[in-house]
C-alpha cells in the first residue's frame, strides 16, 4: 500500500493510505490513528480498493482547526470520498471512525453502499460508562485497549523504546496532537447524539465487535443493533478495543464476507 | 508594593495516608472525606482571617475557583467576595478569578462581578483565568482543544457587556445571546482592574499586553522557579513596547514568619508539609489532557507534566528543602524580608498574593504569621518601587463616599432616611 495526500475542498490536506484494487472501501480510523503497521488493511487490500485516511491532525494531515464539532467532521468524510473521486464506496469506521462513519450514513443515507463499525463510539449507556481514555497514563491505556496489553503498548509505539526520551518526547506530542483532535467528538462524553438520528442509517450494516473489549464493552453492541434498521452484530474471541490489529485475519475474514 | 492576603481554603482533614490510598486531591477525590458541619467551621474560619487581614493592613483579599479539589473550598469565588463585601470597607477584594470559559453564558460573570464591585464600592479585583485542566475539563466538561477559543470568546463578551451602554446581540459561536445588556454595571470605570493567571505560554504575555491586564503567575513552587517565566514576561513587555511598571506582575508566594527561624519549623512544617504532600497530590493525566495546552508550548515544555518527577518531588520533601530551594519563604522576620526582597526584585513585581494559611494550619498560626508579617516585614517592604509610586493602573478605584457595613450591627434600628438623590 501506498501514501498519497489530497486535498479537500474545505482547505484540509489529508494523507491516505492507498491499495488494492476492486470495489471501493474507505476505513475511517479511530482516536489512536493509523499505527506504523496495519496489516488488515494489506488483507483488505487482497480483495477490494482499499482506502485509509488520516483525519486532520493525525500524521502527515493538517487543517485541524477547521474541524471543531460533529457535523464538522462527517462532512469531512464526505469530503474525503469525493475528493478521491469515489461513487458509493463501503465504509469501514472503526472506534471514533466508526462513530463519524455513521454519522455520514444517517446525513447521506444513499451515498454508501454498506457499512461495517468496528467497536464504534458515539453511544452512552448510563450503566455501562465507558472509561475516560481523556484521563489515562499510558499503560492503562495499552490496558483498556487490548487483550494483551503488553503486546498492544508495543503496536501502539510502533515499538519505539521509550525510555530512550527523545522517543518519549516525540511519542508524546504526537499523541496529545491526536487526542486533542479526537477529543473534539469524544470528550468529556462520547456521545454526540447520533443515536436519535440513526433511524436514518440505510445501508446494511455489519456491527463487529472484540469479545473482550474492555473500552467499549461488548454490551454496547445490542444497543447498536436496536438503533440501527438493518444490522447484524457479530463477536471476535481473542480481541479487545484494538480489534482490527489483534486479530487481522479474523477481521478481514469477517469483512470480506459481508462485503462479497 | 501591594500585598494580597490570600486564602486557597484547603480542607484540614485530608487523612495522612491520603497519598497512598487516593490517586487525586483533585476531580476524584473521594467526596466522603468531606465533612459539612465541619466544613461550617471551616468557612468561618477562613473568613474570619481574611477580615483579620484587613484589620492588618493587607492591601487586598483574595480568593479564587477550584472545582472537586481538596485545597479548594470555593467552587463559587464569588459567593466569597460577597461575603467579605459586606464585612469589608477598605482592602481591595481580589477574586482571582472566574474561568471564564465554564460559564454558560459568560454574561452571568460580567453581572456577578459587578454586583461586587457595586456591593463592595468599587474594591473588585476581577481575574479572568483559563481555568486549570482539572477544573475546566474534567469538573465542567469544556473540550480541551477549545477551551482557550472559548476563553477568547467569553472575555470578548464579558468586557463588551461592562462598556457597553445600548443593548446589543452577540453572536458568538459558543454564545448566542440576541440581548446583552449588563445590569447592574461596575464602579469602577472603563472597568474593574483585571488580573489574568497565567503559566509560561506567550499567547496569554500578548493577551495580557494586549488589553494592559496584569499578569499573575501563581505557583506553588516559589520564586527561584519563577525567575525564568517571568523573565520571558518582561522580555515581552520591552518588544511590544510597553513600559515596565512592575504593577503589571503579581506573583503567589507561600509565607511562614515567627519568631526565630527555628520557631518557623517548628510552628509551620507539619503545615506547609501537608499542603505539598496531600493537597497537591493531583493524578498526572487530569493536569494535562490533549488539547488543553497549545502545540507550541506542548513542544516548548514537551515532557514536564509527563514525567512523575514533579509528583516524586512532593513525596519526599523536607521542611529544609521547602525553605531552601524557596518553594516557600519561612523565618524570621528579617528572613523573610531578605527573601522576599530578592523575590520582588527579582521578578520584577509590584503585587504580592501571600499565602499565610498553609495546609491544614490552625487559625492560631496562620494569624500569628500574619500579624508579625504586617508589624514587622510589610512596613519594610513597600517602597521597593519609588518610581512607580503613584501607578495605580492595575489597582482599586473605589467610591470615596462608601459605605461601611461592617460597623453596623445587624438589625440595628435605623433614622428615617431617604434614597440619596
Amino acid at each position: 500500500m501506498k501514501w498519497r495526500m489530497i486535498d479537500t475542498k474545505k482547505g484540509t490536506r489529508c494523507r491516505v493510505l492507498e491499495g488494492g484494487s476492486g470495489t471501493p472501501v474507505v476505513f475511517f480510523h479511530g482516536a489512536g490513528g493509523l499505527l506504523v503497521d496495519n496489516p488488515f488493511l494489506d488483507g483488505l487490500a487482497q480483495r477490494h480498493h482499499v482506502f485509509a485516511p488520516e483525519w486532520p491532525g493525525y500524521g502527515d494531515s493538517t487543517g485541524d482547526e477547521l474541524l471543531e464539532d460533529m457535523l464538522d467532521f462527517a462532512l469531512h468524510g464526505w469530503d474525503l470520498v469525493d475528493a478521491l473521486g469515489l461513487s458509493r464506496p463501503h465504509v469501514i469506521g472503526h472506534s471514533m471512525g466508526g462513530m463519524i462513519a455513521a454519522e455520514m450514513a444517517c446525513l447521506a443515507p444513499r451515498d454508501l453502499a454498506r457499512l461495517v463499525l468496528v467497536g464504534p463510539a458515539g453511544v452512552w449507556l448510563e450503566e455501562r460508562p465507558i472509561p475516560d481514555i481523556f484521563a489515562m497514563l499510558p499503560h492503562e491505556l495499552a490496558d483498556v485497549l487490548f487483550v494483551d496489553p503488553a503486546r498492544g503498548a508495543a503496536l501502539l509505539t510502533g515499538g519505539a523504546d521509550l525510555s530512550d526520551m527523545e522517543a518519549l518526547k516525540d511519542f508524546y506530542i504526537v499523541t496529545q496532537r491526536r487526542l486533542a483532535m479526537a477529543g473534539k467528538i469524544l470528550f468529556p462524553i462520547p456521545n454526540r447524539r447520533l443515536s436519535k438520528r440513526l433511524y436514518r442509517l440505510a445501508a446494511e450494516t455489519l456491527v463487529l465487535w472484540g469479545a473482550a473489549d474492555r473500552l467499549i464493552p461488548p454490551e454496547y453492541a445490542a444497543q447498536w443493533k436496536a438503533l440501527i434498521p438493518n444490522a447484524r452484530v457479530q463477536t471476535i474471541e481473542g480481541a479487545g478495543h484494538m480489534l482490527p490489529w489483534e486479530r487481522p485475519d479474523a477481521f478481514v475474514d469477517a469483512v470480506a464476507k459481508f462485503l462479497a | 508594593m501591594k500585598f494580597t492576603w490570600f486564602n486557597l481554603m484547603p480542607w484540614p482533614y485530608l487523612p495522612d495516608d491520603f497519598r497512598e490510598r487516593h490517586r487525586s486531591v483533585w476531580v476524584d477525590i473521594p467526596n466522603t472525606l468531606y465533612d459539612p458541619r465541619k466544613g461550617h467551621h471551616v468557612y468561618h474560619t477562613y473568613l474570619d482571617q481574611l477580615e483579620y487581614a484587613e484589620t492588618l493592613g493587607f492591601d487586598g483579599i483574595g480568593c479564587n475557583e477550584h472545582h472537586q479539589n481538596g485545597y479548594g473550598l470555593m467552587p463559587s469565588p464569588n459567593l466569597i467576595a460577597a461575603t467579605l463585601a459586606r464585612r469589608t470597607s477598605r482592602a481591595a477584594i481580589c477574586v482571582i478569578g472566574n474561568s471564564i470559559a465554564g460559564y454558560n453564558p459568560p454574561i452571568r460573570v460580567a453581572e456577578e462581578f459587578a454586583m461586587l464591585d457595586v456591593m463592595s464600592g468599587g474594591r473588585l479585583v476581577a481575574g479572568f483565568p483559563v481555568g486549570t485542566s482539572m477544573d475546566t475539563n474534567f469538573c465542567y466538561g469544556q473540550i480541551p482543544a477549545l477551551t482557550r477559543d472559548k476563553y477568547r470568546e467569553a472575555h470578548e463578551m464579558i468586557m463588551k457587556a461592562w462598556a457597553s451602554d445600548e443593548p446589543f446581540a452577540f453572536d458568538g459561536k459558543y454564545n448566542q445571546l440576541r440581548w446583552v445588556n449588563c445590569w447592574p454595571k461596575p464602579i469602577q470605570k472603563p472597568h474593574p482592574p483585571i488580573y489574568i493567571p497565567g503559566g509560561g505560554s506567550i499567547e496569554t504575555w500578548d493577551f495580557c499586553l494586549d488589553y494592559d491586564y496584569n499578569y499573575s503567575y501563581l505557583s506553588f513552587f516559589g520564586y527561584l522557579r519563577g525567575k525564568s517565566l517571568l523573565d520571558g514576561y518582561w522580555e515581552r513587555v520591552a518588544k511590544r513596547g510597553k513600559d515596565d511598571s512592575p504593577y503589571r506582575a503579581a506573583f503567589a508566594q507561600i509565607i511562614c514568619v515567627a519568631d526565630s527561624d527555628a520557631e518557623a519549623e517548628r510552628l509551620y512544617a507539619e503545615h506547609c508539609l501537608y499542603f505539598f504532600n496531600r493537597c497537591l497530590h493531583v493524578f498526572p493525566p487530569f493536569a494535562d489532557p490533549p488539547g488543553y495546552r497549545t502545540m507550541a508550548t506542548v513542544k516548548y515544555g514537551a515532557l514536564s507534566q509527563l514525567t512523575r518527577a514533579r509528583q516524586k518531588i512532593l513525596e519526599n520533601l523536607t521542611w529544609k528543602q521547602l525553605v531552601d530551594e524557596r518553594f516557600i519563604i519561612a523565618g524570621s522576620p528579617e528572613t523573610v524580608r531578605q527573601q522576599l526582597e530578592e523575590c520582588i526584585k527579582g521578578l520584577r513585581i509590584g503585587h504580592l498574593f501571600c499565602l499565610f494559611h498553609n495546609g491544614n494550619m490552625p487559625d492560631w498560626k496562620t494569624r500569628h504569621s500574619s500579624k508579625l508579617f504586617a508589624e514587622k516585614v510589610m512596613p519594610r517592604l513597600r517602597d521597593l518601587w519609588p518610581d512607580y509610586k503613584h501607578d495605580e493602573r492595575w489597582w482599586i478605584h473605589p467610591m470615596d463616599d462608601r459605605l461601611r457595613p461592617e460597623e453596623q450591627r445587624p438589625g440595628a434600628e435605623k433614622k428615617h432616611e431617604e434614597w440619596p438623590r
